[in-house]
């Protein structure tokens, strides 16, 4: 009998528990990428108009796409679910949402590295929702893309 | 084939317009990639069968406007969008569009 409550009370337990521990630790380390990579694009700025003042004429220019599907983990998606009664901000889910668009964008530029600058950025986030339903809630997919154009060779 | 998603391809003048032209695919997803996520979604992150998954049908959809562009006799595709929509439980369309352009 106790045996049957331990089971099922402990197994959501411990899924949140390693859901803490790892999530955090994965997060953590995805930030780090995230801030490196992009301190690597700092001179190829990303525009989301279509009109910029290029120094130099555009010689080329292409579609560059980037995308990424992340989730969030069960520790947060437990603490969220509390914020669901009460209603207000769910902090725990814009870390996610950052998170992804980040990474949708510097996948978009590493997609077309050598590119001078990116012009009219989009992005645009939907949610994915298992086969067997409802699950939609902490899994996203960013997708990100405009156009890359090269200036011509300085003078 | 030239795609951008601004309003010209910048340098290259266009000389004739062909309209829009799309490309879409529907793709659910399969099993073993669902409990693959399922697995994931415990210590959240990327899922990357899924982030494939989408690439794929995406470079999909586009290069089926891409062809639709080329038998219209275009040599490049402006103002490109993409949209996502999901049809049906676990199954997402994937649409891609644009407007058919000749240039110089």
């Amino acid at each position: 009998m106790s045996v049957e409550l331990l089971i099922s009370l402990g197994i959501p337990v411990l899924l949140i528990v390693v859901g803490r521990i790892v999530g955090s630790r994965i997060e953590r380390r995805h930030y780090e990428s995230i801030i490196e990579r992009e301190t690597l694009f700092g001179d190829q700025p990303a525009f989301s108009t279509k009109q910029f003042d290029a120094p130099r004429p555009v010689r080329a220019a292409s579609l560059a796409v980037g995308s990424v599907v992340v989730s969030v983990d069960h520790f947060k998606r437990f603490i969220s679910s509390f914020r669901m009664i009460f209603g207000g901000e769910v902090r725990s889910y814009s870390s996610l949402i950052d998170r992804a668009r980040r990474e949708a964008v510097l996948r978009m530029k590493e997609s077309q590295p050598d590119a001078h600058a990116y012009v009219n950025i989009r992005l645009e986030t939907s949610t994915i929702s298992s086969t067997s339903g409802n699950e939609g809630i902490g899994t996203i997919e960013v997708l990100a893309y405009g156009t890359a154009v090269h200036y011509d060779r300085a003078p | 084939m030239i795609l951008t998603n601004i309003d010209s391809v910048p340098g290259r003048p266009i000389v004739q317009h062909f309209g829009l032209v799309q490309g879409s695919t529907i793709r659910a997803k399969h099993f073993g990639r669902d409990f693959a996520a399922g697995l994931k979604n415990i210590v959240g992150g990327e899922l990357k069968g899924y982030t494939e998954l989408l690439q794929e049908s995406r470079a999909q959809a586009t290069s089926r406007m891409v062809e639709q562009a080329r038998e219209l006799g275009a040599n490049a595709v402006i103002n490109v969008r993409f949209t996502t929509s999901s049809v049906a439980q676990g199954a997402s369309e994937i649409l891609a569009y644009g407007t058919a352009v000749s240039v110089e």
